[in-house]
């Protein structure tokens, strides 16, 4: 019997607004219109000013945490403009503010959420996001579940759901995949690839040449595109999200990006990074190629750049003004969603704030009669 | 390719072992720790940089594996500059598995390699969950005495930095009730380094937890090695109105809480477990003797609780020496609180232990 070839793969590239702000017009091609173009680049302005504003909230001790955003807006604006707004279900973790913003999630929310306030989690009705995950990949096993569930309900939700490529070392990125393509659901994985994961690059990650081949291994229709190039995101989404809701399953996109700023407001990059390589990919920013290739068809300039700026400036103000003149937390609030109704053991615990023990007489915890503390 | 340069520290010696090739070293228990008191005064970090780096310069099978040791100098710092000293092949930097770095490092323990596996915060061992319940712990049993697994987990445990609800677990609680592991859990600079250097000689399988928090507290340390042998609580204040029973973090909150009681004039004893599998009861018991009234800290959740196991062998063996129920400061049965004031309401403090204290005493 001779040897024979029984699989044969290769990963395409798709690059389409180069870093020069040129357009690729053949493969434009029914993807972004001027007024979408626009539409994401203020999109973007406005949630790259919000990042900047968050980094000082944190560093003059305003915010617990803050993972910026910066230099991967293009991934997030996109994709969720190829998504249906209020229908489908973004399952993100937490670099694609640009995405929950396009899709209903208020501005001051995320801040809430780092800030402490629970409440920044409780996503308005009618907005298909689910809270922000912190650990690692976790949430990629959620996305494949809302899609299959979805497919069993018979709707034709498709869900997005975005991580690094650090993720992808998981053992949840594995089992999330091969659920996924074995129940043929309806889910987008995003692989946002910002090259490091803190400090650990992507070739020590792993030893493959791409992400986008892992998806192979699942028989999973994949690319690796331009992350910093928003009609890349928006073709490779559409493609993705068209095939789901078709039938097709899942869909696996690596986007190329980079993280031009710390992992978050508890690191600093600097030490570990060389400069001439953020340098680099400074030059690859979504906001400038996108901006150029504006201006080079007369849809922009620097009235309308002022003016951006100027609205940016007064919506994250009114953002920040409104995350914090909201109540603070008191701690009788953390016993609020602990079950659908509260156990006597915890009323207890909320009305002496003195737990020590759950069934503690309280004059035996050092309490008096009334419940107040000693 | 890996040679045991010294593999024994001075006056121990070579405990031979079926499971554990090449045997394992036993410090000599007969030689007294060196004095707590001196003006070497270096970081919580510090000390546990320098028991990995002593015994990683005796024993050239020890290595240290985890998320951001290497390059970056470990996320916290403790692995700082080690890289430079040990080079790659013994300070790895891991792609992000926590199961499956977990799972090699025990293979590499089977193996007859010595790994310290670091997490870089306990909280990301609830995905290592199956090797480091199911696997680790039950190895030697498992195989018939066959396979050993001498390794070393640390990493950050407990709240307190503002680090959210799933990056701020106690595991102590969760982790102490499977059979099989040896828990650490040092208070200070002093303890971190004896207690990590006997983790690592150990023969079995120890969990090691540190405190985010405490990783820049300062305070003696000898440059001499030596080691704490696991299951004796020092007693680090004597009194006998009373006896407070914590271990890691919360001793400090002890601590302050005695120095402020002996103002009112309330004396006690404060018990630092220093590890909790196994738990020096004897200790605890000899202490209730005198005082009889105890106070468990514990930055557990109450439910079935390190302090509720120490609450129940109080009972158990001591019940006639008390004059008042035992009390326990555990941290809210909530999830931590992710903002400051909430998180600060829900942990045990100086002040809810000498409120505990005063009704135990009152």
């Amino acid at each position: 019997m001779p040897k024979k070839v029984v699989y044969k793969a290769q990963i395409e590239h798709l690059q389409i607004l180069d870093e020069e702000g040129k357009l690729d017009t053949k493969l434009a091609k029914d993807t972004l219109d001027d007024e979408q173009v626009v539409h994401l680049y203020e999109q973007m302005s406005i949630t790259r000013h919000y990042d900047e504003v968050a980094f000082k909230l944190q560093r003059s001790g305003r915010m617990g945490t803050y993972p910026q955003n910066k230099g991967q807006e293009a991934n997030a604006a996109a994709s969720a403009l190829a998504l249906r707004k209020g229908w489908d279900w973004l399952v993100p973790c937490y670099r694609e503010n640009t995405a929950l913003f396009m899709h209903g999630l208020p501005m001051h929310y995320v801040l809430l959420h780092w800030m402490g306030d629970e409440r920044g989690n409780q996503i308005p009705e009618g907005v298909n996001i689910t809270p922000l995950s912190i650990p690692i990949g976790t949430h990629m096993l959620h996305a494949t579940g809302i899609a299959w569930a979805a497919k069993l309900r018979a709707e034709d939700r498709v869900v997005a759901t975005y991580f690094g490529d650090g993720a992808t070392s998981e053992g949840d990125f594995h089992g999330a995949m091969n659920f996924a393509s074995v129940m043929q659901a309806p889910v987008l994985f995003y692989c946002q690839n910002n090259q490091w994961a803190i400090s650990v690059p992507r070739e020590i990650q792993m030893n493959s040449e791409t992400v986008a081949q892992k998806a192979f291994a699942y028989g999973m229709p994949t690319i690796q595109i331009d992350g910093n190039d928003i009609f890349a995101v928006y073709k490779a989404t559409k493609d993705a999200v068209d095939r789901a809701r078709d039938g097709g399953g899942p869909s696996f996109i690596e986007a190329v990006t980079y993280r031009l700023a710390d992992h978050t407001t508890a690191d600093d990059a600097k030490r570990y990074r060389d400069p001439e390589e953020v340098e680099a990919w400074r030059a690859k920013d979504p906001l400038i190629r996108t901006r150029k290739y504006m201006e080079s068809k007369g849809l922009w300039d620097d009235t309308k750049q002022t003016e951006l700026q100027e609205r940016a400036e007064k919506i994250v103000a009114e953002v920040v003004r409104t995350a914090e003149g909201i109540e603070k937390p008191t701690p009788a609030d953390f016993f609020n969603h602990m079950f659908a109704e509260l156990p006597h053991e915890l009323e207890r615990q909320r009305d002496t704030m003195h737990t020590s023990s759950l069934c503690q007489n309280p004059e035996q915890a050092g309490l008096r009669a009334g419940l107040e503390r000693v | 390719m890996l040679t045991m340069t010294s593999p024994v520290p001075p006056g121990g010696q070579l405990v031979d072992h079926p499971a554990l090739p090449g045997g394992y070293a036993e410090p000599d228990w007969s030689k007294p720790l060196p004095s707590r008191e001196g003006d070497r005064v270096i970081q919580f970090r510090e000390a546990l940089r320098e028991a990995i780096s002593e015994e990683m310069r005796r024993d050239e099978r020890v290595f240290l594996l985890g998320e951001e040791v290497a390059e970056y100098n470990g996320a916290y710092k403790v692995s700082q500059g080690m890289l430079d000293e040990f080079g790659p092949k013994r300070i790895i930097d891991s792609p992000i598995s926590e199961n499956g770095f977990a799972g090699l490092g025990a293979a590499a323990a089977m193996y007859g390699l010595r790994p310290i596996i670091e997490f870089m915060s306990w909280s990301f061992s609830l995905v290592a969950a199956d090797q480091i319940m199911n696997n680790v712990p039950k190895m030697l049993y498992m195989s018939g005495g066959q396979w050993g697994c001498p390794i070393v987990f640390r990493g950050n445990d407990g709240a307190g930095g503002q680090l959210g609800s799933t990056h701020s677990w106690t595991v102590e609680g969760l982790y102490a009730n499977v059979p099989g592991v040896k828990i650490a859990i040092p208070s200070c600079p002093y303890d971190a380094k004896g207690l990590l250097k006997t983790a690592i000689l150990d023969p079995d399988p120890v969990f090691f937890l540190e405190s985010e928090r405490m990783l820049g507290d300062k305070a003696h340390v000898p440059e001499e090695e030596y080691y704490i042998p696991f299951g004796q609580a020092a007693r680090l204040r004597e009194g006998d109105a009373c006896t407070l029973v914590s271990f890691g973090r919360p001793v400090n909150f002890c601590l302050e809480a005695a120095d402020a009681l002996a103002g009112e004039g309330i004396d006690v004893d404060v018990l630092d477990m220093r590890t909790i599998r196994p738990l020096d009861m004897n200790s605890v018991i000899e202490s209730i003797k005198r005082t009889n009234r105890v106070v468990v800290v514990d930055q557990c959740w109450p439910f079935g609780s390190v302090a509720s196991e120490v609450v129940t062998q109080i009972i158990e063996r001591g019940f006639d020496w008390l004059d008042h129920p035992p009390v326990r400061v555990n941290t809210e049965d909530v999830p931590t609180p992710y903002a400051k004031q909430l998180e600060a309401a829900y942990l045990p403090s100086t002040e809810r232990i000498i409120a505990a204290v005063r009704g135990a005493v009152g």
